[in-house]
This record gives C-alpha cells, sequence and structure tokens, in this order.
C-alpha cells in the first residue's frame, strides 16, 4: 500500500513544508521579513528603546518634558502629555503585542485543533455536542464578551487573552472538522484501522499531520485579530494598566486631548505599527492558502 | 414542506444558541468578583435604604433562584432597572437601538455599494500594476483599529479642517418635532458622517475581496465562455453573465457583515461620543451598572444571532446544493 508509507513518513517534513514554503509567495515573504523584524524588536527592547517607556522626563532646563515635538531635546518621536517618549513606548508596545498575539493564536489554534480532530475523528454524539457549542460561540458578540470579562476579572494581559480564546477557536474547529471528516475515509486511514491501530494512533500519526497546516492558517489569522481586539480593549480603558501597549498609548493620547492639539505624531505611530503587525498576519494567511488550496491561488 | 422544514430546525437551533447564550451571559455577570451593589449602593446610604435594594435585585436569594428570576423576567422583556439612570434598562436601549442600526446600516450600504463596484473592476483589471498595489492597500484597510481610523479622520476633518463636528448625534440645543425630521436632518448628518465613514473604510474590504474572487471564478464557468463566442462585448459579458452571477454570495455576506459590525461599532461610538449600544455598554461595564451592561450585550448578541440564522437562511435558498438534511 503506497499510500499509507508516503503519508506515514512525510509526517515531520510536510509539517516543516507547510512552515516554510510560503517564503515562494511574495505577500508571505513580505509578512514574515515583517514579522522577523517585530520579533527582534520585541526581544531587543531594553537596548532599542532610549528611555524607560514609563519614565517622565524633564529637559536639560529641569522642566517637565512634556508634549515635545519629534526631534525636540533628542526625542525621534517627542513626548506625551505626562513627559514619556513616544519612540520608546512604540518599541515596548512590540513586546505586549507579540506577547499577546502569539499567546492567542497559540491557544486558538490549539483549542480549534482539538475540538475539530476530536468532533471529525468520532463523530457521532461527540460531534454533535461540539459543533453546538461552535455555534454558541458564534452567536457570542466577541468585542463586547472579552470587554465584560476584561472588566469585571483581575486587570492583566492573560485574562484578555483568555477571553480571546474561549470565543475565537470557533472558526478553526469548524474548518479542521471538516478536513477530518474528509482525511477519515481516505484509503491510508481505512488501512490503518484495518491493521489494529489504535484511534489516538491514527490521530497523532495520519490525521494531525495533515491538519497542521490549516492550524498555522487560522493561528496567523488569529495573531492580527488578537492585537487589534487587545487594543481595542486597552483603548477603552480596560486593559493591563502596567503594561506598555499601542492600544494604551492611543487611549493615553486620545484622553489627554492630542487629537484636538493635532499632535499627529503622537497617535499616528502606534496606529501605523498594528496595522504593520496585522497585516503582516495576513499576509501570510494568504501565502498559506495559495499553498493549501492551490484553486484558490491568484 | 420541504423548504419549511430547514427554517424551522434552524430556528429551533437559534432559540437554543440563545438560551446558552442567556446562560452565559447570567454567569459571566453574577460570578466575576466585586460587588455588583458597588455601583449603587452610595457609602452615604441608610442601612435599611441598603437593604432594601438588595431585596429590589434579588441579589439575597440563592444563585439558581436568582436565576429561573432572571429568565423569566427576560421572557416578559423585563430586564431590570439600571443602577446609574434608575430607569427601565428595556426603554434606555429602545431608545439607543435606532442610532446603533443608523450607523451599522448606512456604513454597511457605503461599504458593500463601494467594495461591490470596486471588487468587479479589480476582477477586470486582473494582473494590471494597479491591482498588484491596490490589494496590500485593501488588506492593510482590514488590519487597522477601527478606532484608530476613527481618531485620525476625527483629527482631521473636524479638528484640523472643522468640516465636522467631534462627537454625538447633533449640536447641542437643537431639538425636533419628530425622530423622522431629527434623522434627515443635515445636522444629524454632518453628526453621522465621520462615524460612518470610519466603519465603512473598515468593512468595504469584505466585499471587495469577496466579490473580486467570485468574478474570477464566474469568469471561468461555461456559460461566461458562452457570451464571448456569441460575440457579446466584454462589458456586456461582464456585467450581464459574470456580476450578476457573482453578487449572491455577496448579498449573502451582508447579513453576517451587519454582526461584526455591531461589534466594531462598541469602539468607533466610543471614540465619536455616538450615542448607541455599543457606548452605553462600555459606560455600563465601566460604571458596573450590571442590568443595563447585560441589557446591552444580550440586544448585540440577539441581533448577531439573528443575522447568522438569515445568512444561514439565504445560503440554503440561494445555493440548493447545501442541504440542511
Amino acid at each position: 500500500m503506497p499510500d499509507t508509507t508516503i503519508k506515514a513518513s512525510s509526517g515531520v517534513a510536510r509539517i516543516f513544508e507547510a512552515i516554510k514554503l510560503p517564503v515562494g509567495d511574495p505577500f508571505a515573504l513580505a509578512g514574515l521579513l515583517i514579522y522577523a523584524l517585530f520579533i527582534v524588536t520585541a526581544l531587543a527592547a531594553p537596548l532599542i528603546a532610549p528611555y524607560d517607556p514609563t519614565e517622565i522626563l524633564y529637559t536639560a532646563d529641569y522642566d517637565l518634558a512634556s508634549d515635545l515635538l519629534p526631534g525636540q531635546e533628542g526625542h525621534i518621536l517627542g513626548t506625551t502629555s505626562l513627559g514619556r517618549d513616544i519612540f520608546s513606548q512604540i518599541v515596548w508596545g512590540a513586546r505586549s503585542a507579540l506577547l499577546v498575539g502569539f499567546t492567542a493564536a497559540f491557544m486558538v489554534a490549539f483549542i480549534g485543533s482539538v475540538v475539530g480532530l476530536l468532533a471529525g475523528y468520532f463523530g457521532g454524539h461527540v460531534d454533535a455536542v461540539l459543533m453546538r457549542l461552535a455555534d454558541v460561540a458564534f452567536g457570542i458578540p466577541f468585542l463586547p464578551f472579552v470587554i465584560v470579562i476584561s472588566a469585571f476579572s483581575e486587570p492583566s494581559i492573560w485574562n484578555t487573552v483568555i477571553a480571546m480564546a474561549l470565543v475565537l477557536w470557533r472558526d478553526t474547529g469548524r474548518v479542521i472538522r471538516s478536513q477530518v471528516l474528509s482525511l477519515r475515509s481516505r484509503g491510508y486511514v481505512e488501512a490503518a484501522r484495518v491493521v489494529g491501530s489504535s484511534d489516538l494512533k491514527i490521530i497523532l500519526r495520519h490525521i494531525t499531520p495533515n491538519i497542521l497546516p490549516l492550524s498555522f492558517l487560522y493561528g496567523s489569522i488569529a495573531i492580527g485579530w488578537a492585537i487589534l481586539t487587545e487594543a481595542s480593549i486597552s483603548f477603552l480603558g480596560f486593559g493591563d494598566p502596567d503594561a506598555i501597549s499601542w492600544g494604551f498609548m492611543l487611549q493615553d493620547a486620545f484622553a489627554s486631548q492630542a487629537l484636538a492639539r493635532q499632535a499627529y505624531h503622537w497617535f499616528i505611530p502606534p496606529g501605523l505599527a498594528i496595522i504593520l503587525v496585522v497585516s503582516a498576519g495576513f499576509f501570510i494567511s494568504r501565502g498559506y492558502e495559495n499553498l493549501l488550496f492551490p484553486k484558490l491561488g491568484r | 414542506m420541504s423548504t419549511l422544514k430547514p427554517f424551522l430546525i434552524r430556528t429551533l437551533q437559534l432559540l437554543l444558541v440563545l438560551w446558552a447564550v442567556v446562560t452565559i451571559l447570567f454567569l459571566m455577570f453574577r460570578l466575576m468578583p466585586g460587588n455588583p451593589l458597588a455601583a449603587y449602593i452610595d457609602p452615604t446610604f441608610t442601612a435599611e435604604q441598603q437593604e432594601a435594594l438588595i431585596r429590589q435585585f434579588g441579589l439575597d436569594k440563592p444563585l439558581w433562584q436568582q436565576y429561573f428570576t432572571y429568565l423569566g423576567n427576560l421572557l416578559q422583556g423585563e430586564l431590570g432597572d439600571s443602577f446609574r439612570y434608575r430607569t427601565p434598562v428595556a426603554e434606555r436601549i429602545l431608545l439607543l437601538l435606532p442610532n446603533t442600526l443608523i450607523l451599522t446600516f448606512s456604513s454597511l450600504i457605503v461599504a458593500y455599494t463601494f467594495g461591490i463596484l470596486a471588487g468587479a473592476w479589480l476582477a477586470w483589471k486582473r494582473n494590471s500594476r494597479f491591482e498588484a498595489a491596490a490589494l496590500p492597500a485593501v488588506l492593510a484597510t482590514r488590519a487597522m483599529p477601527e478606532f484608530w481610523l476613527g481618531m485620525v479622520l476625527l483629527a482631521i476633518f473636524s479638528f484640523s479642517l472643522g468640516w465636522f463636528p467631534a462627537g454625538g448625534t447633533r449640536s447641542a440645543g437643537t431639538s425636533y418635532d419628530s425622530l423622522w425630521q431629527l434623522y434627515t436632518s443635515a445636522n444629524f448628518l454632518s453628526h453621522l458622517f465621520l462615524p460612518m465613514m470610519t466603519l465603512a473604510i473598515y468593512s468595504q474590504g469584505l466585499p471587495l475581496l469577496l466579490m473580486r474572487s467570485n468574478m474570477l471564478d464566474v469568469m471561468k464557468e461555461d456559460f461566461v465562455t458562452m457570451a464571448k463566442i456569441k460575440g457579446l462585448s466584454p462589458s456586456a459579458v461582464v456585467i450581464r453573465h459574470g456580476a450578476r452571477n457573482a453578487l449572491l454570495p455577496v448579498m449573502t455576506s451582508f447579513a453576517i457583515a451587519v454582526g461584526y459590525q455591531l461589534q466594531g461599532n462598541v469602539v468607533v461610538e466610543s471614540v465619536f461620543s455616538w450615542p448607541g449600544l455599543g457606548r452605553e455598554l462600555v459606560n455600563a461595564v465601566a460604571a458596573s451598572d450590571y442590568p443595563l451592561a447585560q441589557g446591552a450585550f444580550l440586544m448585540i448578541a440577539i441581533v448577531v444571532i439573528t443575522m447568522n440564522l438569515i445568512a444561514d437562511l439565504l445560503y440554503t435558498f440561494l445555493d440548493p446544493r447545501i442541504s440542511h438534511a
């Protein structure tokens, strides 16, 4: 049975391909490069940022360094009304975004994949229960749900991330389930069953490697959603008060009348940073789509 | 009979989902730490006053009893009284709902009109330089935080140029004889413009990308090739045979977009101080006004669930290949 050997032995190789191949797509390549820049910035934040992002700074004349314009007193992007360095906040904001984006994406992809695998493979009551749960998750208004959980629990990034994951697994779960349904009836899975492989072994060895690219696809979309959602939560004032995030910066600018004072240098950069990182996720997911569904690829 | 059955099954599922969401809502608001009376009981209240308030909201009973009281009240449309306004929540929500719906539908109509035309145009311009530049730009609009886009538009068109008012639904001190007069007044429309454009710019990406990819699919179908062979002009082929067939799935997505838009409204309404359900939800949550927050959440959930159902049914009736057996 050539089918069996090819699929079983190439499991790891397939995962590797799935992660690596979108490089051939110019969109995905651009996305990956943006991610690389973003990850380096987040990791090296203390080295790149000239100031502590929360430190209240003073000018050489011992005045509060508030509302400085870009370039004044050596502040690349100027300072906030409280005298904090805007560029340093942007750099440190990458760290919050990275943390939120990747943990939320991992949780979404993990929960969604497990639900999809169980529902698709076992079918019957398991499938019915899990898919009704997905229906309920689709009925929950996403942002309001995250707002309520974030506001009523301890203000921390983790509660926001968990609230997001509790709802967002729904798309991944449904798509992976239908993929598993079609995989389950393939020859090599039937063959493994006839030989007497256990359900667990069939799921892990024969089915999971084939759905991993889909998990990555939905994970890379979830990174963007998570960063946008965290920004909204922080902007509305329900975020972690100890974390400097791009959403927090925008809330600070909005509450400090930066709009009326036309302090564009304050509220434009955090928005551009968010757009850059979120669209990088979209670009990568497009690359995956072209790879996974060549019919759609154009 | 056969067309009625999927409708009934779907409606039944909708009710189940609604019940589940209502239950989650109840648990979310009761099991959270913090005293739900904090916003309502002022430290200056006497002990008797505080006790009366606890009894009034049934908060001294066990949780399961509170749950059934809550379900019973919901069935009668009774959402309790707002802690802050001391008026019925249902009344307040019905007052704000039109503002939210006007914002949602006006922005989606603008977004879909633009998105459908631009999507068809981009499919027509396939593989051109123009397309290569336009696609990343469209994806970038999907990556924008909506509230940030609102802030930028507000700073430019309201604070810098002074073309539009900065927030609210009408200038202070203006009054109108009827709601119709208010909603059609230049004053209201100028207040509506910026938040509407914010949501529209964000939302046009979905219909645009859908329309484009559907057009590319449809243009490969046999009947389009047939039309070309018959010698119809390119514009007749694109509009009469291509666009008409590519349009159906885009229209179905409108229903789902309404649900998503309601969620985006939450932040955009806050930026523009637009008195709608989303802003009310945020304010109520911030002030621990539990009944009002629950009511606003429930109303948004009902619209989302109903729109999901409508999208589902549209799929069934428009595409007979999908069955709900």
